[in-house]
């Protein structure tokens, strides 16, 4: 290949909102359910029926706006989509094309080649569709409207980015910032977010961008590398080859590494989009705006800030801490309630992050209390438990939220700190390893060591060491 | 007649609107759509410049509902007017090759 | 007198006086059917059984005094493209062939909350596109007055049935003069109220921003009781108006002293049947004698309102229309090879003709690099019509105007000629594009003896001022229905 060519990439980026009903009736959003069981006459398009805007989907697109430095659109409308597809009940879409509620903005992606803004176009609500399912026996398909309906918003950026690695990097970015406005857990296996990829290549130099393709189904950040890694491929082959790119929608297989052409001549791509007659306006008034923007959570840059600061953390803890909002909340519910940052760090770094790889689990899925985390820390230095035990009943507490105090008690994982029964049991151990006792007279440190191990064995690990050691010496002394 | 419609645009508006025209009716709805063009083609002889275009009569806006989930399982009655469905949802044909 | 020859509020105090009873009520409306329908095909279903339960069921709560409003026991017809639970509701279109809502439309439900017994479902033009009753799939409605005209449309059959004594009332819809011309060509009064006074909400949708129910009825009074039963807030409909003046029957007053009535010159030049003017012009006389000042004026704009409608209206209903698709409920074609084909094949065979033209013209005007040209021409149109009325509603209580540059033509006239028919909606289009009040009443017959109705439109919210003014003009002239309707009657004895 003589020509160097570089990789324009814009990516459409549905979220799907975390709202309790959908955007335009009172059905329940909630994932699963028996197919069409979340369903009423709005969202699978009976006759007669009328959408009704569900507030919270405005103010949820709204703060994702403002946190993505977006210009506000404070008149804004709904437009209606046409085209014909079963999983799209009315044969239209319910979406914003004409004024959407937000544009022009901007995020701030990091990736090995610095720091570089990535454009937002615009971002719109709109209604998800359904589900369906290819049935495996007979030849047809199933539709499923538990989904039709449900909040989405469209982030639609400029074609900014330039590589893999910065198309994840921004990912990264908008799903951080929206987890941390609870607008939407942004979980891309299974669906919550979902993008889209645009890209063109152009030589190096060249003014202006090649034809596009959009890439869909792309259902993990692999998935969109490879899917990036391979169009690109495919685009400077033709190109090469003296052939042109045509402008199309191409869907990703991911098993196989190869893209395919969706097109139909029954896709005519032409929505004829026009204000939904059913919907009125939405007015954002100065206030709202400035309500709902000071009411935004502190985002990730000034929580790691603040963690430093406030708390003495390293920069490693802070960042790790903050990586996902679920895990920075478990840390500060844990810390006001026992007071030990540093403490509730080194649990959730070093053994939580541990039990997350083992169980290859993500940091989403970490269910346990804070409360109890916060007991558990209170235990081992209060010395109730010492420390090996204490990694024990984190597991537990981990796995199945167990009160680390009632857990102890029943276990009887308590530290021995009975001076009593703990000497007679060294008694017993030095009694039973004479050639130890011997070993320590003629100045082997680690026979000391050897029997202090065994008591501990003995002990079931419930003695506290530093007292076991101290005795140990006392007892040999008298030996 | 001044708009003339094409067997193109009458294929083409065919497959937008989902209808499959016989031969006779593709000619009556070329006749029939460009009379109506023309006859619509009066609006532009009235200046608009500068008017807004009006979707709604009135200045509503800001209808909202809660976020509070009312409608519970309402399947049974959903399916109810179905022309072909199995296993709590609606049979199409084939959507994928 | 009979039964059948009450209006709805004379009938509802004779049920609530005990002097006759929801059940007999319904059982003469039901007798009457049987003898008229052959003739006048109002209805696309009729409810027998339904009808006299629920007779018996609301004449026990008027005797317990549950129900005390004017309309408990009285029977209603309702056009057949609002959804009634469990009641068959096609649009007169092949496409719902067998549809069965599992909800009520809010007005409906409006009108059993306050007694009503369903008769049945009246026929209509397919999806209200049409100004006859001939486009429907089941077979054209005929005008009670004479066998071989059209009672108008869309809800020709809620006029007809009202017309032919076959109810006491009932609701139609109007996105283009659909209740105010059909009622002009039978002889009935008919309102079409402020847009958002009565919810949409399952009321299968034309137009959706000129889509309004209304009531169809004998006169006046009856309309005022029917629209204050119906007109509320719905938060099911977002563009549905709070309002806290619907106690239209307040307004049943015979005065219109002081009262402006502009006359649109515009309205009243070429086109318009000479009879049908005079007849108008005459009525207008009798609001000037009750000390109404009658002026002439320009409106403007006219000529534009009907282009304007078309694309408007074409536009919202190939959207709206594209839920039918053979997947959910309807008519899904026998044959077909995947899944494009289907919807096809489906809508093909499930719709009609103009419902055909008017999707395909909607979804043309809708397409890439022709949206600007004409749709948003039109809404910039429309903006300019509502000027046009703002500036008449300054100098005038209301507007005088024909419903009908005629009366009813002949059956099968008007369909060869669309534009001839869509030509036929001049002076009652203008009035949805605006959202303003319409009511049409009956004011005299041409020397065939055809109807001729007189319509009065109000500025939005105004509804009072027409009933007023409709209220005292009808106190000169009692209501008629066809002779028909007797003969009917009289068949059965």
């Amino acid at each position: 290949m003589s020509k160097q060519y570089e990789t324009v990439i814009g990516l459409e980026v549905h979220v799907e909102l975390a709202t309790k009903t959908k955007i335009f009736c009172s059905c329940s959003t909630q994932f699963g359910g028996a197919p069409n069981t979340h369903t009423c006459p709005v969202c699978t398009g009976m006759p007669g029926s009328l959408p009704v805007l569900n507030k919270q989907v405005v103010e949820y697109a709204l703060a994702v706006g403002l946190a993505t430095n977006c210009q506000i659109n404070q008149h804004c409308k709904f437009d209606r989509k046409n085209y014909f597809y079963p999983d799209n009940p009315q044969n239209y879409q319910i979406s914003q094309l004409y004024l959407p509620i937000c544009h022009d903005g901007y995020v701030e992606i990091e990736t090995e080649n610095g720091k570089k803004k990535v454009g937002i176009h615009e971002i719109h609500m709109e209604e998800d569709a359904g589900k369906l399912v290819h049935d495996e026996w007979e030849d047809c398909s199933l539709v499923d409207y538990n989904r039709s309906g449900v909040p989405l918003i469209e982030i639609v950026s400029e074609p900014d980015m330039r590589s893999a690695d910065e198309v994840i990097a921004y990912l990264e970015k908008l799903r951080m910032t929206i987890q941390y406005l609870g607008a939407s857990d942004c979980k891309l296996q299974e669906g919550s977010m979902r993008a889209d990829v645009n890209l063109s290549v152009r030589e190096v130099g060249a003014e202006t961008f090649g034809t596009r393709t959009e890439m869909k189904n792309l259902n993990s950040f692999k998935a969109i590398a490879r899917a990036i890694e391979g169009e690109r491929e495919r685009q400077i082959d033709l190109l090469e080859s003296g052939e042109k790119v045509i402008q199309e929608t191409r869907r990703w297989d991911d098993n196989k590494g190869v893209s395919k052409a969706m097109r139909s001549k029954e896709d005519a791509q032409d929505y004829r989009y026009f204000p939904d007659p059913d919907l009125v306006p939405v007015e954002i008034s100065d206030e709202w705006m400035e309500r709902v923007r000071a009411a935004q959570p502190e985002m990730r840059e000034e929580k790691m800030a603040r963690y430093q600061q406030e708390f003495g953390l390293p920069l490693y803890d802070s960042q790790i801490l903050t990586g996902s909002k679920h895990l920075a909340d478990i840390f500060e519910e844990t810390v006001a309630i026992c007071g030990k940052p540093k403490e509730v760090s080194n649990w959730l770094m070093v053994e939580g992050m541990r039990l997350l790889k083992d169980q290859d689990m993500d940091t989403d899925d970490m269910s346990f209390s804070p409360e109890n985390l916060a007991k558990l820390i209170g235990l081992v230095e209060k010395n109730v438990i010492n420390r090996t035990v204490a990694k024990t009943v984190f597991e537990e507490i981990f796995k199945s939220d167990v009160d680390p105090e009632q857990y102890v008690e029943e276990k009887g994982l308590k530290v021995v700190n009975d001076a009593g029964a703990l000497r007679s049991t060294i008694e017993e151990i030095i009694a039973a390893n004479p050639q130890s006792v011997q070993d320590f007279k003629n100045g082997k440190e680690k026979a000391a060591g050897f029997l202090v191990g065994q008591t501990m064995r003995a002990m079931k690990g419930k003695a506290d060491p530093g007292m076991v050691n101290q005795l140990v010496r006392e007892l040999l002394m008298q030996a | 007649m001044a708009n003339i419609i094409s067997d193109e645009t009458i294929e083409y508006v065919g497959i937008l609107a989902k209808l499959e025209l016989s031969k006779e009716e593709k000619e009556a709805a070329k006749k029939d759509m460009g009379r109506m063009l023309d006859y619509i083609d009066k609006l532009n002889e009235l200046d608009t410049s500068g008017v807004e275009p009006m979707s709604h009569v009135f200045p509503v806006h800001n209808v909202f509902r809660e976020d509070v989930v009312v409608n519970g399982d309402d399947r049974e009655n959903m399916l109810a007017n179905a022309p072909e469905q199995k296993d709590g949802a609606f049979v199409v044909p084939k959507t994928v090759e | 007198m009979s039964i059948l020859e009450l209006t709805a509020v004379e009938l509802g105090k004779k049920i609530k006086a005990g002097e006759v009873t929801a059940v007999e009520a319904a059982k003469a409306a039901l007798a009457q059917i049987r003898a008229a329908e052959d003739q006048v095909n109002a209805f696309v279903t009729i409810d027998e059984e339904g009808a006299l339960k629920r007779a018996e069921e609301v004449q026990k709560q008027i005797e317990a005094g549950t129900l005390r409003g004017p309309l408990a026991g009285v029977p209603v017809a309702i056009k057949d493209n609002m959804c009634t639970k469990g009641m068959l509701t096609t649009c007169s279109s092949k496409i719902l062939y067998n549809f069965v809502p599992t909800y009520t439309a809010e007005a409906v439900l409006n009108l059993e909350k306050a007694g009503a017994v369903i008769l049945g479902k009246t026929n209509m033009d397919e999806f209200a596109m049409g100004s006859t009753t001939e486009t429907s799939a089941y077979g054209e409605t005929r005008n009670p007055w004479n066998l071989d005209h059209v009672p108008g449309g869309s809800s020709g059959g809620s006029c007809a049935a009202v017309a032919a004594n076959e109810c006491f009332y009932a609701l139609g819809s109007d996105t283009g003069g659909s209740i105010r011309q059909p009622s002009s060509f039978c002889g009935v009064t008919g309102i079409k109220p402020t847009y958002g006074t009565v919810s949409r909400y399952g009321l299968i949708a034309y137009g959706s921003s000129l889509d309004q129910i209304g009531p169809v009825a004998k006169d006046v009074t009856d309309c005022a009781a029917i629209l204050e039963a119906i007109a509320s807030y719905d938060p099911k409909d977002s563009t549905s108006i709070r309002r806290d003046d619907t106690d239209f029957t307040s307004a049943l007053v015979d005065d219109v002293k002081g009262l402006r009535i502009g006359i649109p010159r515009d309205y009243f030049g070429d086109g318009l049947n000479p009879e049908v003017k005079a007849s108008i012009l005459t009525a207008v006389e009798v609001l000037k004698s009750k000390g109404a000042i009658v002026e002439e004026f320009d409106l403007s704009l006219v000529e534009y309102a009907i282009p304007a409608y078309y694309v408007i209206a074409s536009a919202e209903a190939s959207s709206n229309l594209s839920r039918f698709d053979g997947v959910k409920y309807g008519y899904r074609a026998e044959h077909y090879d995947g899944l494009h084909s289907m919807y096809k094949r489906s809508r093909s065979e499930g719709f009609g003709p103009e419902v055909k033209r008017r999707i395909m013209l909607g979804s043309f005007v809708l397409s890439s690099g022709y949206y600007d040209a004409y749709y948003l021409k039109a809404l910039r149109t429309k903006a300019l019509i509502k000027q046009a009325f703002d500036k008449a509603f300054a100098s005038y209580d209301l507007i005088v105007a024909p419903a009908s540059p005629t009366t009813a033509p002949r059956l099968g006239e008007s369909l060869c000629d669309p534009i001839q028919m869509y030509l036929g909606d001049i002076y009652t289009i203008s009035v949805n594009l605006a959202g303003l009040p319409g009511l049409t009443v009956p004011c005299g017959t041409d020397a065939k003896g055809l109807p001729i109705g007189m319509q009065l439109i109000g500025d939005c919210f105004q509804e009072k001022k027409l009933i007023r003014a409709g209220f005292s003009f009808e106190q000169s002239r009692k209501y008629q229905g066809p002779p028909l309707a007797k003969q009917w009657e009289a068949s059965l004895k």
